[in-house]
């Protein structure tokens, strides 16, 4: 199921909608084995829609999705041993940590998937320890999950999908609700963690984070991709980000001319592209 | 105290004890008798002594399993204070609604009178209420030693293991993590409508904000459950709990088994 060359992920004419609102509007797009890509877009433009269906946990109405070349629909996901291999190579890390933290030990946490993928216990015990290792919370392994600091819970759902050692990684919006520290330091942790040809897809309306984690931008609006390129491209084209609302125009005097430009909220501040 | 403060605090409280209810762990993880049980020992052994107590017929055999269950939360490290404020005192209350007309209302023997004989007390009312009452408390402590005295986790994989089915376990592993959630939004929403309000809402708004909130509560969490299904299922999850600690049965485990088991059978044998 792994011919080299097969796109990751490839998906042609992609609908989705929730009951009526409609979410996904024929998406099309391929992504390669190795990639580090950024789905830019605004708040409701699809971002995390397109992770769920990339995941395999959500299915569309119209189009098709396909993982190394094998469609991904709710009959092929019923198939046990490719529900197990799909779900082997394919981690999600959620944008609300409250949602995958379920369990009673950060330890425990982190050892869900693997106990679920019926790993024997020593293996189960050394992928862990190595994961909270990686994360740098190996000190909070017998503590409560959902007592953890935003930061510290962040890194305890990123340490429960990198456990698997997936090949995919899909991350949502994985700092927007951290504090300053936690953001770099969690940014740091995954641009660290890159053992073999990892696939890794970030969903994120932070044009800030874009050139830490990913080669490529796919820019998302309205349920669809309105444009492809590298970091450098997209970050230069203004029209673009204005267009898509992933920056704001702002207005402002210069030598006693008003004028208004695309604005960026960069990391160390506001930068202004004049 | 202000109405505002008195309906803020009180659902403040309740969602507070709820939540240390929940996250009762910490005395699971306490060395004491109950703790260091096999699950499935405990599950099936007060499991049993619940029936023995619902099948008694004499009071005095309640009593005594009662008693045992007394035994068993000292030999725990279970707080008494910890029993009567999350047991005995809510039982009572709820108990105490149907037994109390009980005991005006049996027919039988008069063993008080009041005057003008408006009210009387009977032999079969008192017998009738101290029976019910004592039952249901003896039953109620004996969960609540399972659970305190459990990680949640283990009490699911010991059903499981005693071929409970996949989707019952699912299903009660989802609510003890939705009805978690519900209590966070619950508390994250009044805190943030706290930080809003100013000044006092009349009777009628507050009714109305009250229900509003309930409203939007509920569809929330309804929302945060399903994506705390879908989390499961992206990790691998598809309805069987697998946890790391292996269960295995010692001596003790056998010895407290047929201990349990035995005062059971002699509860039923006597009380019958
Ligand atoms: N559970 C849901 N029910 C109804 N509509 C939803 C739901 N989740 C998302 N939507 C809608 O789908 C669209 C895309 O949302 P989403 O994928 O969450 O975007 P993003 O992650 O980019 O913010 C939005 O219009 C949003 O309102
Ligand atoms: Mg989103």
């Amino acid at each position: 199921m792994n011919p080299s060359g097969t796109a990751v992920f490839e998906i042609t004419g992609l609908n989705y909608r929730y009951d009526k609102v409609p979410a996904l509007n024929g998406l099309s797009l391929k992504i390669g084995r190795g990639e580090r890509i950024a789905l830019l877009g605004a708040n409701g433009s699809g971002k995390s829609t397109l992770l769920r269906i990339l995941d395999a946990l959500a299915f569309g109405d119209k189009g098709e999705v396909k993982f190394f070349g094998s469609p991904l629909t709710p009959q092929s996901m019923e198939d046990e041993s490719f529900a197990y291999d799909f779900r082997r190579k394919v981690g999600l890390v959620f944008q609300n940590p409250d949602v995958q933290l379920f369990n009673p030990t950060v330890f425990d946490e982190v050892a869900f998937g693997p106990l679920q993928m019926g790993w024997t216990h020593g293996k189960v015990n050394e992928a862990v320890t190595r994961a909270l290792e990686g994360m740098e919370i190996a000190h909070l392994w017998d503590r409560a999950p959902h007592r953890l600091s935003g930061g510290e819970k962040k890194r305890v759902a990123i340490a429960s999908v990198l456990v698997l050692d997936p090949e995919v990684v899909l991350l949502d919006e994985p700092t927007v609700t951290l504090d300053p520290k936690s953001q770099s330091q969690v940014i740091d942790l995954l641009v660290d963690w890159k053992s073999g040809a990892k696939t890794v897809i970030t969903a994120t309306h932070q044009l800030e984070l874009v050139d830490a984690i990913a080669d490529k931008c796919f820019v998302m609006q309205q349920g669809q991709i309105m444009a492809t390129g590298t970091p450098a491209e997209i970050l230069s084209d203004g029209d673009l980000l204005l267009r898509t609302n992933l920056v704001h125009s702002h207005r402002h005097t210069h030598d006693g001319v008003t004028h208004s430009h695309p604005h960026v909220h960069g990391p160390g501040g506001h930068s202004h592209t004049h | 105290m202000s109405q505002h403060k008195f309906l803020s605090g009180t659902i403040g409280g309740f969602t507070h004890a709820l939540q240390h209810a929940l996250e009762s762990e910490e005395l699971a993880r306490v060395d004491g008798w109950l703790q260091r049980l096999d699950p499935r020992v405990k599950l099936v052994g007060l499991l049993a002594l619940v029936v023995a107590t619902a099948a008694s017929r004499k009071l005095s055999v309640v009593l005594l399993i009662f008693a045992v269950a007394l035994v068993m939360a000292m030999a725990s490290h279970v707080q008494w204070k910890t029993l009567f404020t999350r047991v005995w005192l809510p039982v009572l209350g709820f108990t105490g609604v149907i037994a109390v007309p009980a005991i005006f209302l049996t027919p039988g023997e008069v063993f008080w009178r009041s005057p003008f004989g408006v009210v009387h007390v009977t032999h079969a009312g008192l017998r009738a209420a101290a029976m019910l009452v004592s039952r249901v408390e003896t039953a109620a402590t004996m969960s609540t030693l399972l659970i305190l005295c459990t990680p949640w986790t283990h009490v699911l994989k010991a059903l499981r293991s005693l071929h409970v089915p996949v989707e019952i376990v699912a299903i009660l592993m989802m609510t003890h993590r939705y009805v978690y959630l519900l209590i966070e939004t619950a508390n994250e929403m009044f805190v943030a409508r706290q930080s809003r309000m100013v000044g006092r809402l009349d009777a009628a708004t507050q009714r109305r904000v009250a229900t509003r909130t309930g409203g939007v509560l509920l569809s929330k969490t309804v929302q945060l459950g399903e994506e705390v299904h879908l989390a499961m299922q992206a990790r691998g999850f598809r309805g069987d709990v697998r946890l790391l600690d292996q269960f295995r049965m010692e001596t003790r485990d056998y010895a407290a088994l047929m201990l349990l088991l035995g005062i059971t059978a002699a509860a039923l044998y006597v009380g019958h």
